[in-house]
C-alpha cells in the first residue's frame, strides 16, 4: 500500500501546524514592517522539511528566486530576477469584481489581517519540462473566494496581473497581450491545495516571484499560477487564460501536469527538477493524484489539456 | 582590400577565437557559472553558436565573391569545421546530459517531435561535409560532384534555424532573422548560378 503524507499526518494539521503571525493584528503590522527589511521572519528549514514528500528535496532560494518565467520582465530565466528592481509592490490593492454581492477593492494589508498564513511545501512543474521544490507560505483562495461572497451563477474566477509598463519591460513590447491574465473553475480554486502566496522561504515574495501576491495551484503547469494580482473576478463563463489565447494548439486552459499528453513539441512525460542531474519521471497531476483527481472525474484529459 | 596573406597569418588568432566559447562554456558549465538550469544554457549556447557559424560560412560564400573579400574563402573551411563540433557538441549534451544515454526515449524524440527531426537531420547533412572537407576529397570527387554536395549546407542551414524558431516560445525574432538571412542568401544563390547565366545568354 502506498503511504501519502496526508496519512501519516491528519491534513487539517498538516495544513495549520505552524503559523507565523500569530494573531491578526499582529499580521498586519509585521507585513508592513518586513516590506523595508525585506524579510519578516527566518525561513524554518526544519518544518519546510517536515512538509516535504519522500522522494523530494527543497530548492535552495537562489534557485527559487535567478530561475523565472515573469515575460512581464523579460524572456530570459534570469531577466525577472534582474529586471524586477524597480516595481514597488506597495501598496497594494486587489478588485474583486463580477459575479459577487458587493464588488469591491481590498486593500492587500487589511486582506491579511482576516486570513492566516501557512506554510505550504508544494512541487512546481513548468510545462517546459523542469520543476522544483517550493517552500511558500500563504492562505488559501476560498478564505479569499468566501470573503469576496460569490453568487451561485459564479462558475469560473479569472485573475489578472498588474499592467504597469514604466516597472515591467517585458510589458513594453507586446510579446503577449498584456496584461497577464489566467483562469480556475470555481472547485479548482475552492480546492485546499490551491493558494494565494505571499511569501517563500519566510520572506516576502520577490519581485521576480509575483510580489506582493500570486496564484500557486501545484497540480497545474506553472504558468496557471498567475503572478503580481490586481483583479480577481467572478464569472459564468469559462474564462480567457493569455497562454491558451496565445497558442491554442500547445497550452489548454486546464493545463493539468499530465505525463500522458505532450506538448505538441516535446514530451511531457519527463522532467529536470533543478538542481539534479537526471531527469525525474514526471508524476500524474504533478504527484497530487489522490487530492484532485475527482475534480475532473468523466472529462476526457487529452481533449481537456 | 582583404589579402590572403593577412588572413593566412591570422588563421591560429581565428582559430582560437572559435575554439574558445566552448572552453569557456565547459569550465563554467563544471564549476557551476552557467546559472541554476545549467544542461538547458550549456546546449542552448552550443546550439546558437553552431547555427550562427553555419550562417558564416554562408556570408562567405557570398561575400567571396566580390573580388576584395576573396580571401575570406581561405578561413571557410575552419568556420564549417568549427560549426560542425558545435553542433556535434550540441547534440552529445543533449544525449548525454538532456537524457543520459536514454536511446529509447531519444529515438522516439527525434522521431515524434518535428522540431528535433529538422534538428537531428541538419546534423545529419552536416557529416558528409565535414568529412569531404579536405583538399585530397575536392581532387577524389572533382570539384563539381564535391560542390553539389557542399550544396547540403543550405539544408542544413535551413532545418536547424527552423528548429531554433521552434523551440522558443514566443520571441521569435532572432530565429526569424536568422531564417530570413539564409534565404535570402539561397535566393542570391539560386539567381547567381541559375537565372543570371540564363538571362546572359
Amino acid at each position: 500500500m502506498k503511504i501519502l503524507p496526508s496519512d501519516i499526518t491528519p491534513y487539517s494539521i498538516y495544513i495549520n501546524r505552524r503559523k507565523f503571525i500569530k494573531g491578526a493584528g499582529a499580521a498586519a503590522l509585521s507585513f508592513s514592517i518586513s516590506r523595508k527589511t525585506q524579510a519578516n521572519h527566518i525561513g524554518d528549514n526544519d518544518l519546510y522539511k517536515e512538509l516535504l514528500d519522500n522522494n523530494d528535496t527543497l530548492n535552495t532560494f537562489e534557485e527559487i528566486t535567478t530561475y523565472n518565467n515573469f515575460y512581464e520582465f523579460g524572456m530570459g530565466k534570469t531577466d525577472p530576477y534582474k529586471n524586477s528592481g524597480s516595481f514597488n509592490p506597495i501598496p497594494w490593492t486587489i478588485k474583486l469584481e463580477g459575479l459577487i454581492n458587493k464588488p469591491k477593492t481590498i486593500d492587500l494589508e487589511k486582506l491579511l489581517s482576516l486570513v492566516t498564513i501557512e506554510d505550504r511545501v508544494y512541487r512546481l512543474r513548468c510545462v517546459e519540462a523542469w520543476s522544483m521544490v517550493i517552500p511558500w507560505q500563504g492562505f488559501s483562495l476560498s478564505k479569499l473566494i468566501k470573503i469576496a461572497d460569490p453568487l451561485s451563477a459564479a462558475k469560473f474566477v479569472q485573475f489578472e496581473t498588474i499592467f504597469r509598463p514604466e516597472e515591467m519591460p517585458g510589458q513594453r513590447r507586446r510579446i503577449l497581450p498584456w496584461p497577464y491574465v489566467e483562469g480556475l473553475r470555481i472547485d479548482e480554486a475552492m480546492h485546499p491545495l490551491t493558494i494565494l502566496s505571499t511569501g517563500l522561504y519566510g520572506h516576502d515574495l520577490l519581485n521576480q516571484n509575483g510580489a506582493p501576491i500570486r496564484l500557486v495551484v501545484p497540480w497545474k503547469y506553472g504558468f496557471k499560477s498567475i503572478k503580481s494580482i490586481v483583479t480577481i473576478r467572478f464569472v459564468d463563463k469559462e474564462p480567457k487564460a493569455t497562454w491558451p489565447m496565445t497558442a491554442p494548439s500547445e497550452y489548454g486552459f486546464y493545463s493539468n501536469v499530465n505525463s500522458l499528453v505532450d506538448h505538441p513539441r516535446w514530451s511531457q512525460s519527463t522532467e529536470r527538477r533543478i538542481g539534479e542531474f537526471k531527469r525525474r519521471k514526471t508524476m500524474m497531476f504533478n504527484g497530487y493524484e489522490e487530492e484532485v483527481s475527482h475534480l475532473y472525474k468523466g472529462m476526457d484529459l487529452k481533449k481537456f489539456y | 582590400m582583404l589579402t590572403t596573406k593577412f588572413i593566412r597569418r591570422n588563421k591560429l588568432i581565428i582559430f582560437f577565437l572559435l575554439i574558445t566559447p566552448s572552453i569557456l562554456w565547459s569550465y563554467q558549465f563544471l564549476s557551476g557559472a552557467l546559472g541554476v538550469n545549467p544542461i538547458e544554457k550549456l546546449m542552448d549556447e552550443l546550439g546558437l553558436m553552431a547555427l550562427r557559424l553555419i550562417i558564416a560560412t554562408l556570408f562567405i560564400s557570398s561575400l567571396a565573391e566580390f573580388r576584395f573579400l576573396r580571401s575570406l574563402i581561405e578561413i571557410r573551411r575552419m568556420i564549417g569545421l568549427f560549426a560542425f563540433y558545435y553542433v556535434c557538441l550540441h547534440f552529445l549534451s543533449y544525449i548525454i546530459l538532456d537524457h543520459f544515454f536514454d536511446i529509447q526515449f531519444i529515438i522516439k524524440d527525434i522521431i515524434k517531435r518535428p522540431f528535433i527531426t529538422f534538428g537531428f537531420i541538419s546534423f545529419l547533412a552536416l557529416i558528409p561535409l565535414a568529412s569531404t572537407s579536405t583538399k585530397s576529397w575536392i581532387k577524389k570527387l572533382g570539384y563539381k560532384t564535391w560542390k553539389k554536395i557542399h550544396y547540403l549546407i543550405y539544408l542544413a542551414a535551413i532545418l536547424s534555424s527552423i528548429h531554433f524558431f521552434m523551440l522558443v516560445r514566443v520571441n521569435k525574432i532572432e530565429p526569424a532573422i536568422y531564417i530570413g538571412l539564409i534565404l535570402l542568401l539561397l535566393i542570391y544563390r539560386i539567381y547567381k548560378r541559375i537565372i543570371y547565366p540564363l538571362w546572359a545568354q
